[in-house]
């Protein structure tokens, strides 16, 4: 199947799920590029998960159009499985079946041809480092090494494209370095990745990324298109007793997210006007605060924080 | 269908199965246990009952019709009475279960040909009743007696004696062991599938499987073939422990009892399929299976004579694969029956598999919604 002609690997118009009254996700636009790693950014709640099943054949959608590969889900789900990996939030491989067990029982449903599935287990219980816990039982291995074991399982038949659900929540700062390192490896030889995370560190690491909010796709866009979105909007503000000044500061108009970062205080603005900064620096003053606001790069926390609030805030105004 | 996927299903299945020692210990042990118990325990051909006896004849006759009765090891005389009146009120104090009257016209009867003495008998227990039909048919010299039990106020036993033929003595074993078989299979069998599915469900393991190109014919079959093998072990241990312990003839030929048995199994593995397919945890799946399970034992000819039934009962229980299987294994083991003479119940255990199967095939969904 040679898909995505354009170099689109997903594309999505206008997703819809209701779960009775509740609306999980809301008329979400989508287009994820070939060979790159795409993130979902969102809480938990957001809609990642049904929309991730909802791209995979899994849920059918209350409305929208969906073309993954270009198969048109859920009609063509049947066609697109061979061509898909997917990571579910959950362990979902047999705790009691063994490492190899599992790789073997993947690489039968897969369809790995039978002469090559020794070579590619080998191969990868050594790329994923299973060489010494090959019989061990996978319900006994640590948070990391089976989030490992699910990547190798969802890889096993070399899909076009995979999906991973919140692949790390469960995972130590160290294991999920390498596990991102291998993700970046599998871009690298061509795979498209969509990946959902809470985790801003992880977020940073993806090509793209769209931020989800309560069902709603808030933000789209590269790291950097989406920091460089908010220079000028974000502030640092050296405070000897940064309580006291994150309570002066979270009233002050135009002033949408104060977070204390260790000793200084993080401030989002909802423009790059120098008024803002200058509400602020009265606020201080009035509070008699001993404190200094200097202008600061924006990173992913600040577009999180600005595009959640603006969707908040503006659906709160439609209602 | 797609062989390799389809094995790739059962080899799993075993090997799961393999590390669950419990399920195992169970696989074998459920069997033996079960047989062992019922096999002992479950007795309807009473002896030892506690009688009373009324004989108001006294006649040399009349002391040869008793001990007659009481040759016959069925009942035990406790005690003696000179009235019917006496034998009905120790009945109600539960001092007897059975009482024999011999009235004082013994002879005269005898010789006209009427009832000769009567049974009193307990029918609040119905096996005690099924005694007292066997006390009245004690063969009398020349003259057959006729005799009541006034208490169930239906005539027992008559002119006519019966002759058992395939189970002489009124061994239950002979009729449990083959039964049994049917109702170990039932439980075991049913439960397994309803679970296989739903603890993947549980365990999150099913959101992986239907995100591959696996198909719902493919997984319903692969969870099925696994636990075939493993009925047919249980089918073995019944079998062996039957002949050992309790003497239960094989008068047909084994690979029709192994033919059965396998109708049986499959019959029960995708009723368990379909029940899986609908529950939604272990213990909803847990539940349906018994609802199944308490018909089957009750209803199908292992308790209770399937001909004593009503018909709309009875029809209600043509349904049910034990049934069915109850004549065929019981034709086979007992009478010496070839599967064949039976096919209307192979038939129809048949297509009972096939139906469950196809309703567990359309109704699993490679959706989770």
């Amino acid at each position: 199947m040679t898909a995505g002609a354009d170099g689109v690997a997903i594309r999505a118009r206008g997703l819809t799920r209701r779960f009775g009254q509740l609306v999980a996700v809301d008329h979400v636009d989508l287009e994820v590029p070939m060979k790159r790693v795409y993130g979902f950014l969102g809480p938990n709640g957001s809609g990642k998960s049904t929309t991730i099943r909802m791209l995979c054949g899994l849920l059918t959608p209350s409305d929208g159009e969906i073309e993954v590969l270009g198969l048109r889900i859920p009609a063509q789900a049947d066609a697109l499985r061979p061509h898909i990996g997917y990571m579910t939030q959950k362990f979902s491989l047999f705790e009691d079946l063994s490492v190899r067990e599992n790789l073997e029982f993947l690489a039968a449903i897969q369809g790995v041809p039978k002469a090559g599935t020794k070579r590619r287990i080998d191969e990868l219980v050594a790329q994923y480092h299973f060489g010494d816990r090959q019989q061990q039982l996978a319900g006994t291995m640590s948070g990391g090494q089976k989030q490992r074991l699910a990547l190798a399982c969802a890889v096993i038949h070399e899909p076009q494209l995979l999906f991973l659900d919140e692949p790390t929540s469960a995972v130590d700062p160290e294991s999920r370095r390498d596990f991102w390192e291998k993700l970046l490896e599998l871009a690298d030889a061509g795979t498209t990745l969509l990946v959902s995370t809470h985790l801003m560190d992880e977020a940073e690491r993806c090509h793209r990324l769209a931020i989800l909010d309560r069902g709603v796709l808030v933000a789209d866009g590269t790291p950097l298109e989406l920091t460089a979105q908010l220079e000028g909007r974000t502030f640092a503000v050296e405070a000897a007793d940064p309580r006291w000044a994150q309570r002066a500061l979270v009233d002050v108009p135009g002033v949408l997210g104060v977070a204390q970062v260790g000793n200084t205080l993080r401030v989002l603005a909802a423009d790059g006007s120098d008024a803002v900064a200058r509400r602020m620096e009265q606020a201080l003053a009035a509070s008699a605060q001993q404190a200094r606001v200097v202008p600061a790069s924006p990173n992913l926390e600040d577009v999180f924080v600005a595009a959640t609030r603006k969707g908040g805030a503006d659906r709160e105004r439609a209602a | 269908m797609n062989w390799r996927r389809l094995w790739a299903i059962v080899v799993k299945e075993l090997r799961q199965l393999r590390r669950d020692r419990v399920t195992l210990a169970m696989v074998v042990g459920i069997p033996a246990i079960q047989l062992v118990l019922f096999g002992y325990a479950i007795n309807t051909n009473l002896r030892g009952l506690d009688a009373g006896i009324a004989d108001q004849a006294n006649t040399a006759g009349s002391r040869a019709l008793v001990l007659d009765m009481l040759a016959t090891g069925v009942v035990a005389p406790v005690a003696r009475a000179d009235t019917p009146q006496e034998l009905m009120a120790m009945i109600q104090r539960g001092r007897i279960g059975i009482g024999i009257v011999v009235p004082p016209d013994f002879e005269r009867r005898r010789i006209d040909g009427r009832e000769v003495a009567q049974v009193l008998v307990d029918g609040s227990d119905t096996a005690v009743q099924a005694a007292a039909a066997q006390l009245a048919q004690t063969p009398l010299d020349s003259a057959a007696p006729d005799m009541r039990a006034p208490l169930a106020s239906t005539p027992v036993g008559g002119r006519i004696s019966v002759v058992g033929f395939y189970n002489p003595q009124r061994r239950s074993a002979l009729n449990i062991v083959p039964g049994l078989i049917g109702v170990i299979l039932t439980m075991t069998m049913v439960l397994f599938t309803a679970i296989a599915v739903v603890r993947e469900r549980e365990r999150g393991n099913m959101e992986l499987l239907i995100a591959t190109p696996l198909s719902s014919t493919e997984l319903m079959v692969g969870k099925v073939l696994p636990y075939v093998a493993i009925g047919l072990v249980q089918t073995s241990v019944v079998l062996a422990l039957g002949v050992w312990l309790f003497d239960v003839p094989i008068r047909g030929s084994l690979l029709d009892v192994y033919l059965a048995s396998g109708l049986l199994i499959l019959a029960n593995l995708t009723l368990g399929l379909l029940i899986s397919t609908r529950a939604q945890s272990q213990f909803q799946a847990m539940q349906m299976t018994f609802f199944v399970f308490l018909p089957s034992i009750l209803l199908s000819g292992f308790m209770f004579p399937f001909a004593g039934m009503p018909k709309p009962v009875q029809w209600f229980a043509e349904v049910l694969p034990l049934t069915h299987f109850l004549r065929l294994i019981r034709g086979v083991m007992l009478r010496g029956a070839g599967l064949w003479e039976m096919w209307g119940e192979v038939l129809a255990l048949a297509a009972f598999t096939v139906l469950m199967m196809a309703l567990a095939i359309l109704r699993f969904r490679k959706r989770l919604d």
